[in-house]
């Protein structure tokens, strides 16, 4: 048996799901007996037999990558309940076992996973589904990069019909049905909660996630993103939501404050203070990244945004 | 006297004493009291991302402490090819620490693109060996720091192994001509799971390319001993320390401690142990 071979062989076996005792399972997907399969490439001893030896290195892939995705998604175990929410990871991560050689991306595809097998969730799916999304996010805006943030002297001269500004990579823009993020961070209080016994911690972990579950599902949107290495949640209005996005897909920012307002519910009056507002937000959040090179021409002049919404 | 010289080519000629693993339930001691330390070992893959606290928290230590890089997922062992992303990132966190060596395990975790997360024992043969000096031979050139591989703790044994598992290592480790990064506790739980004498192991092994040591505690089962990194060092790793530096000479040393992590303090305690080792080796040594 070539190295290859036997590391298919091995990783087949290591990675296989245990059984509801956490054992290794005795019958191989072929029908043959694990003992047969594994005593052709493992030594036994006088201690341990085959079996025995690989399960040691069954159990403790599946204990670490359980733990690993347990560790992430504290919110969607509240809203599966603890023996759903194992049942989902074992079926995800049996399904897609991680490429990655960081365990931190061990459930970068479990949104999607999700949302072709609703039913793990059964009623709850939409609200599960939000909450792999935020907590996803949660992850990206942790340790996604940082760009030096746009400064005033960046914009000198800048022209809004031109203008494209780029947005931090770790800001992470979420269109969701249900509030989960303070679902998130009522479970995320819960569990940090000291000299409550965990009985009680459950009891109200699922109080919460029952009272959002009755919700009616309503559109909110976030922003999830980092300011001095942590990690905060930003309620946004829906037309602020459009505006980044477009942003964050190059369009320029009168194109993009233009595509925001064609439905909008803010009086035509004067939306302009309003997004003035929004935008002093952003750069004291420091959302917008200086440009990869020098987009913002020279030749260009800032113009206020009644003007330049004409111009384009 | 074998080895008097304390650094070698393989740890980039460096004596950088004994060391702690750096971990996150200890930051907030160290960039405060910031304790007099030789130097941190750092998992690599903790800090192979973007941005974010913990690269904020790696160059606040930086400034003020040595770091080496350790991996736990390079898997020179595995037959396929080293993945590209992961080089690219490992090489940005080289530059940034500017570690004067670079280490890795001994073993292997992926096969096809996925990945076990897990340290599995290498089947010593001598395509293995071939293999596996091939690849930490383009790691190396690709990264330009020197390389140790650490010998890992093993619970299952093949029957296509065709020597020792101190043989395999030094058939690598002359092939790929690199260091090795001696772990004497995992010496010690492969001995007992699989009946060798540990310190046949040490003497075996070539002395000169030891760049640097760990030692660590483990957790006994009835039926087997798993290297778990959550207790002190017991007396027979304490004495195949003393062995190992009487081989190699002062070498660069780390207690590694990963779960139930103690305080700071104690775990440091807990590594300066070993000075008493080396003091007793240099007495050795001077008479």
């Amino acid at each position: 048996m070539n190295l290859l071979s036997l590391q298919r062989r091995m990783a087949h076996a290591v990675m296989t799901p245990l059984t509801p005792s956490e054992g290794m399972r005795r019958v191989s997907p072929d029908g043959r007996p694990m003992r047969e399969v594994t005593a052709e490439f493992i030594k036994s001893n006088e201690r341990l037999t085959s079996f025995e030896r690989l399960e040691i290195y069954n159990r403790q892939y599946w204990f670490r990558v359980l733990s690993s995705f347990a560790e992430d998604f504290p919110g969607l175990r509240a809203v599966l309940g603890g023996r759903k929410f194992n049942a989902v990871a074992k079926a995800y991560l049996s399904d897609c076992p991680s490429r990655s050689f960081t365990l931190r991306n061990l459930c970068s595809r479990l949104e999607s996973w999700l949302r072709r097998h609703p039913g793990w969730a059964g009623s709850r799916q939409a609200l599960a589904v939000d909450m792999v999304r935020l907590e996803w996010a949660d992850i990206e805006a942790f340790d996604r990069k940082a760009e030096p943030a746009l400064k005033p002297k960046d914009l000198a001269g800048a022209d809004a019909s031109k203008l494209r500004l780029r947005l931090q990579p770790y800001l992470q823009l979420l269109d969701l049905r249900y509030p989960v993020d303070d679902l998130l961070l009522g479970v995320r209080g819960d569990e940090d909660t000291e000299f409550s016994s965990n009985a009680f911690t459950e009891r109200r972990k699922r109080k919460r996630v029952l009272a959002v579950a009755k919700l009616k599902p309503a559109s909110i949107f976030l922003a999830v993103y980092r300011l001095d290495e942590s990690v905060y949640f930003r309620r946004l209005d829906c037309e602020e939501f459009i505006i980044l996005n477009e942003l964050r897909a190059g369009k320029t920012l009168n194109r993009a404050i233009d595509t925001a307002l064609r439905k909008s519910s803010i009086p035509l009056a004067k939306p302009s203070a309003r997004i003035q507002r929004w935008f002093h937000t952003y750069a004291a959040l420091g959302w917008f990244c200086q440009p990869e090179n020098e987009v913002i021409a020279s030749q260009t002049r800032i113009v206020p945004f009644e003007k330049a919404k004409k111009h384009e | 006297m074998e080895h008097q010289m304390p650094a070698n080519a393989f740890n980039n000629f460096t004596d950088y004493g004994i060391g702690i693993g750096l971990r996150s339930s200890h930051y907030n001691h160290i960039l405060t009291r910031k304790p007099v330390v030789d130097w941190f070992e750092i998992i690599s893959e903790n800090f192979m991302i973007d941005g974010g606290r913990p690269l904020q928290i790696l160059d606040q230590i930086l400034e003020q402490y040595k770091i080496v890089q350790h991996g736990v997922s390079m898997y020179f062992g595995s037959a396929e090819r080293a993945d590209r992303e992961h080089l690219r990132r490992l090489k940005e966190l080289v530059k940034r620490t500017k570690t004067p060596w670079l280490t890795d395990h001994l073993c292997w975790g992926s096969v096809d693109g996925r990945y076990t997360h897990d340290l599995l024992p290498m089947p010593y043969t001598f395509e293995a060996a071939k293999i596996t000096a091939q690849k930490i031979r383009d790691v190396r050139d690709f990264l330009e720091v020197p390389i140790a591989v650490e010998n890992v703790s093993s619970y299952a044994e093949f029957h296509v192994s065709e020597m020792t598992e101190w043989e395999f290592l030094t058939e690598v480790v002359e092939r790929a001509d690199c260091g090795i990064l001696l772990d004497v506790n995992n010496i010690y739980v492969s001995s007992q799971n699989h009946n060798f004498d540990p310190h046949t192991y040490i003497r075996e092994v070539p002395a000169e390319r030891v760049a640097q040591i760990h030692i660590a505690g483990h957790s006994k089962y009835r039926k087997y001993i798993l290297d778990t990194h959550d207790h002190p060092v017991i007396d027979p790793v304490w004495k195949l320390y003393a062995d190992a530096i009487h081989r190699a000479g002062h070498t660069a040393t780390l207690l590694e401690w990963d779960d139930s992590i103690p305080s700071f303090d104690e775990v440091h305690t807990e590594a300066l142990k070993a000075n008493k080792f080396l003091a007793t080796e240099s007495l050795a040594m001077a008479v």
